[in-house]
């Protein structure tokens, strides 16, 4: 526990100097290539009667436009089709990716879920909320934008804005202590079964049981996320809310 | 973590707040996700959609298809039955036809028969009457003669061949009355 993170400044000293963990661009990294790879090549050899792992992606496809279909309507929400796949994938593999192990390198932890950072949930938690923004913009006007603050009534606009804020906090911060967590409790157990045989007799069972409890968290995280992104979507492009 | 960047933000003033924000990392999970998604959609998602979307499609041409064939065999169907149908009431008028005629037929046979019949009746006993006629005359003059000569004999005399021919006939006429 307590591991340093690789830190490196770039930039130093010009207006663009900024803080890199490289631990997180080397499991965001990560986590790209994964998605990528088993998105294409699920999607090799398309048939129009799907086999293996085409099967997989069509259901993917399919449980993110039912999550689109139950809080929109389907013309408006394909757009977040593609979106909302992405997002579920890279939340899910993100999550499960620090759940076999972690790796440290001369006390500086290197491998670990990249969900597990808060500045990467809470870049996505932002992202999103700015998305939800942007195509109310985009699809209701300025006007009706900016009218949405006042309805129901006027008073609560504060309210409104505070809102948004907690949404966003709410949605990063939801994911990086589930994922976060689940990795403090696989770190002790971990450091439980170094102990000596009987640790490890003692944290073997409870590290696989919390290993598959994890995946099951991941997911669900993963889901979630996806969800309330959907469901902030729709509250801010449907005027009849 | 997150907390201790405010704690630290505020003991160490003196570092510049990118320095305790690891802006880096925002950067790069930004650019991350946006290549990924752009990726996935040219690589995975894209293709995968126009895929279902062409099964949807060609769903919807199978069904409308199907519909199609339905109604046609429907069609068919009941051409077939009444063509059936058809077939059935004129091979059993053909048989009524064939029946009536033959009825007919045998009648008449049967009438023409009946009429021959009577025919060869008839002319028999025409014939059987001349015959008959024939006979009696025959048996008539060969008794006159006999009489003839039987009474020349008793009488031993000859009358007139003429007036005795006409007495005997005279007598057997009465004769014949009389029985």
């Amino acid at each position: 526990m307590n591991h340093e993170n690789p830190l490196v400044v770039a930039f130093r000293d010009t207006a663009f100097e900024m803080t890199f963990n490289l631990s997180n661009i080397l499991m965001l990294f990560v986590t790209s290539l994964i998605v990528f790879l088993i998105a294409f090549f699920a999607t090799r050899n398309l048939k129009v009667k799907p086999t293996g792992l085409q099967n997989i992606m069509e259901w993917i496809m399919d449980f993110v436009k039912g999550i689109i279909k139950n809080n929109m309507d389907w013309k408006t929400g394909g757009q977040f089709h593609i979106l909302g796949i992405t997002l579920l994938m890279f939340i899910f593999v993100a999550n499960v990716l620090g759940l076999p192990f972690s790796i440290t390198w001369d006390h500086v932890l290197w491998w670990k879920s990249p969900t597990a950072d808060p500045v990467i949930t809470m870049t996505l938690a932002v992202m999103v909320v700015v998305l939800t923004h942007f195509y109310s913009i985009k699809l209701l006007g300025f006007k009706a934008y900016g009218k949405s603050y006042i309805k129901p009534i006027p008073f609560l606009a504060p309210l409104k804005v505070i809102e948004e804020f907690a949404n966003t906090l709410t949605l990063g911060l939801r994911l990086y202590g589930n994922i976060y967590a689940g990795e403090i409790l696989i770190g002790l157990l971990a450091s439980l079964g170094a102990t000596g045989a009987l640790g490890f007799a003692g944290a073997l069972l409870p590290a696989l049981a919390w290993q598959g409890f994890s995946i099951f968290i991941g997911g669900i995280q993963a889901f979630i996320f996806v969800m309330l992104t959907m469901v902030y979507m729709a509250h801010k492009i449907n005027t009849d809310h | 973590m997150f907390l201790d960047t405010f704690v630290l933000l505020s003991a160490n003033a003196d570092k510049g707040f990118f320095d305790r924000l690891n802006t880096g990392d925002i950067i790069a999970q930004l650019g991350f996700f946006l290549i990924l998604m752009l990726l996935l959609k040219k690589f995975a998602w894209g293709p995968l959609m126009g895929m279902m979307d062409q099964r949807a499609e060609l769903i919807a041409n199978e069904i409308d298809s199907a519909e199609k064939s339905r109604l046609e065999s429907h069609k068919l169907l009941e051409e077939q039955r009444s063509l059936l149908k058809e077939a059935r009431e004129d091979s059993q008028s053909i048989v009524e036809n064939a029946r009536k005629q033959g009825e007919a037929q045998r009648q008449e046979l049967m009438t023409a028969a009946r009429a021959e019949v009577g025919r060869m009746k008839e002319a028999a006993t025409l014939e059987i009457a001349t015959e008959k006629e024939k006979a009696v005359a025959a048996v008539r003059e060969e008794f006159v003669s006999l009489s003839i000569l039987a009474a020349s004999k008793v009488l031993g005399k000859e009358i007139s061949e003429e007036d005795n021919r006409a007495l005997i006939e005279e007598t057997i006429l009465k004769a014949g009355e009389g029985r």
